[in-house]
């Protein structure tokens, strides 16, 4: 199948700092692959890479068939980035944010008024058009992001952390029109530190520690390789959890801490002396194993 | 317009989009100035406001105030050598000031920049089009403190059409100048230093107010490589007759500013820019 990104031994320093470090990543076509990794880990150097608004010190970098940075600007014209940071015009409206994009985004001008309607549609901000970006609430402001990079009908869907910082039903709304996106055949990169966000959106996520990819795979793969089929939350006293973790480390099981208890991973049902309650991994198990970072 | 025509060696993914893109392309500079055009919609009036009752407080304080004690200065009558010599300073602060402000916000604090550059649209684009746009407002405004000194007694010519496309060009290199200063700028700051260091005594040396004939030689000199003094001279020229070679001069020297400006604006804004 064809990529909608690869990149290939890429490594990115600035200064003294290598914030990527050799990464491989690759985006078939038309799946959605989520970048998880702890804040620091190289998730928005890489998107920024993507643009050739960074540029690599090594490696190879393809964006839609075109090799960066050289052919950067025919990649920019097929594909939507959707930045962490809130970049809207806030002194103009809805629309005249979305007019000035389609202008950027070369919409011709025969099928601007329609991808301007479009957008409005997908945002959901038909009503709110003529509303000031300042007065929109924070989901708004993020939905109209989102539409901002959709004018041009991409073909590939850059999104940097895009439910960070907002209400979890905001979050939801925004899940439902992420996944509308990929249904409909768009390739999606997203960069996030919400594992729930990954493991519910992503074909494949590739997890990134210290501008590394560290594992890399579909969410239940993973899940089932790194964290087992089953865990086996132990409450109890701060001694106590030493004990439990003392215990699992002899029988070469993995643990984490999650807060007041302790997580048994990978034991699969054989940590039956220990009394605790049974639940299913998740992704946010192997991120931790993996990466040694809890997510805030 | 990126055209349906088929491709040209690689590879059909998408129809219209696999012509090269080359550099300055017209969609580019056009999106970047339909988002200025906009944007201006909301904010003209006190941008039309402090570009051009600046220059004319001045024009009216040097005006009433010298004139009173000067009839003449260096031939001509006072309300006409400063009613010409204002269009540069005019184009001083509606060209270096505003591009070294909004560049400086736009990258710094509303990301702006970022969101362009994340369109098919380059560094050499985006600031190429944002000087273009600055130059078309001083071209303009330019004119303002000129009529207004019409208004008080200078005579109107048919040399005056020539000014708003002078400071236009000069404009242009004003404006890829205050953009070069916000690329270097590590803070809003350290505008202080090019404002009180450089462009206040370039404003004063320039042969808008004074000639600059009566100055010791090395204030001559330096007056010589101000760009705003080879503006205040061909706009004096273009409205009392030009001058032959001297103006050629003048304009070459003009061309030479607005070219080294707009490159090193260009090069500082794309290690600004681009990581």
């Amino acid at each position: 199948m064809a990529s909608a990104i690869r990149m290939q031994g890429v490594v990115k320093r600035f200064g003294e700092l290598t914030a990527v470090a050799g990464l491989d990543l690759d985006v078939p076509d038309g799946t959605c692959i989520g970048l998880l990794g702890p804040n620091g880990a190289g998730k928005s150097t890489t998107m920024k890479m993507l643009t050739a608004q960074a540029i690599p010190n090594e490696g190879t970098i393809e964006v839609l068939g075109f090799a960066l940075p050289g052919d950067s600007k025919q990649a920019r014209a097929l594909m939507g980035v959707v930045p962490q940071l809130d970049n809207l015009d806030v002194s103009l409206t809805v629309e005249q944010n979305l007019l000035v994009f389609s202008h950027l985004y070369r919409v011709p001008s025969a099928g601007r008024k329609d991808a301007i309607e479009r957008a409005l549609t997908i945002a959901n901000l038909a009503e709110r058009r003529t509303a000031k970006v300042d007065q929109l609430s924070g989901g708004m402001r993020r939905r109209l992001l989102i539409a901002r990079a959709l004018l041009h009908k991409p073909r590939l869907l850059l999104l940097d952390e895009p439910t960070v910082g907002l209400d979890p039903q905001v979050r939801q709304e925004l899940w439902a029109l992420i996944d509308r996106l990929r249904s409909e055949g768009v390739s999606i990169l997203m960069s996030t530190h919400y594992i729930e966000e990954a493991e519910r959106l992503c074909d494949r996520v590739t997890i990134m520690s210290h501008g590394r990819a560290v594992a890399e795979g579909a969410p239940r793969e993973l899940i089932a390789e790194h964290a087992g089929t089953e865990a086996l939350e132990v409450y109890g006293s701060p001694t106590r959890l030493g004990e439990v973790e003392l215990l699992a480390s002899q029988r070469g099981w993995r643990t984490r801490r999650t807060g007041t208890s302790i997580s048994i991973l990978h034991s699969n049902g054989s940590a039956t002396d220990l009394d605790g309650e049974r639940r299913i991994t998740n992704l946010e198990d192997v991120f931790v194993l993996l990466t040694g970072e809890e997510i805030s | 317009m990126a055209s349906a025509t088929p491709t040209r060696g690689i590879r059909p993914r998408v129809p219209g989009v696999q012509r090269r893109l080359g550099r300055l392309e017209r969609p580019a500079l056009r999106g970047v100035l339909v988002r200025e055009l906009v944007n201006y919609s909301s904010f003209w009036r006190s941008s039309t406001f402090s570009s051009t009752v600046d220059p004319t407080i001045y024009l009216l304080a040097f005006g009433f105030g010298f004139g009173s004690l000067v009839s003449k200065v260096a031939g001509y009558d006072y309300i006409d050598f400063v009613g010409t010599g204002i269009v540069a300073t005019t184009v001083l602060f509606s060209g270096a000031f505003p591009a070294m402000y909004s560049t400086f916000v736009k990258y710094e604090f509303q990301h702006t920049y970022d969101a362009i550059l994340a369109a098919p649209v380059d560094v050499e684009e985006l600031v190429t089009a944002e000087a273009l746009w600055i130059s078309a407002r001083t071209g303009v405004y330019g004119c303002v403190p000129m009529l207004v000194a019409v208004a008080f007694g200078l005579d109107p010519s048919w040399g005056m059409l020539l000014v708003p496309l002078i400071a236009a060009l000069a404009g242009y290199g004003w404006a890829t100048f205050g953009i070069f200063i916000a690329a270097r700028a590590k803070s809003i700051e350290s505008f202080s230093y090019w404002q009180s260091g450089l462009l206040t005594p370039m404003f004063l040396v320039a042969g808008t107010f004074f000639p600059l004939d009566e100055l010791p030689t090395w204030a001559q000199v330096l007056g010589n490589v101000n760009p705003l003094f080879h503006c205040v001279e061909l706009v004096r020229h273009s409205v009392f007759g030009l001058e032959g070679w001297a103006d050629i001069g003048h304009l070459a020297f003009l061309i030479a500013f607005a070219l080294i400006a707009w490159r090193m604006a260009i090069h500082f804004m794309e290690k600004r820019l681009i990581a």
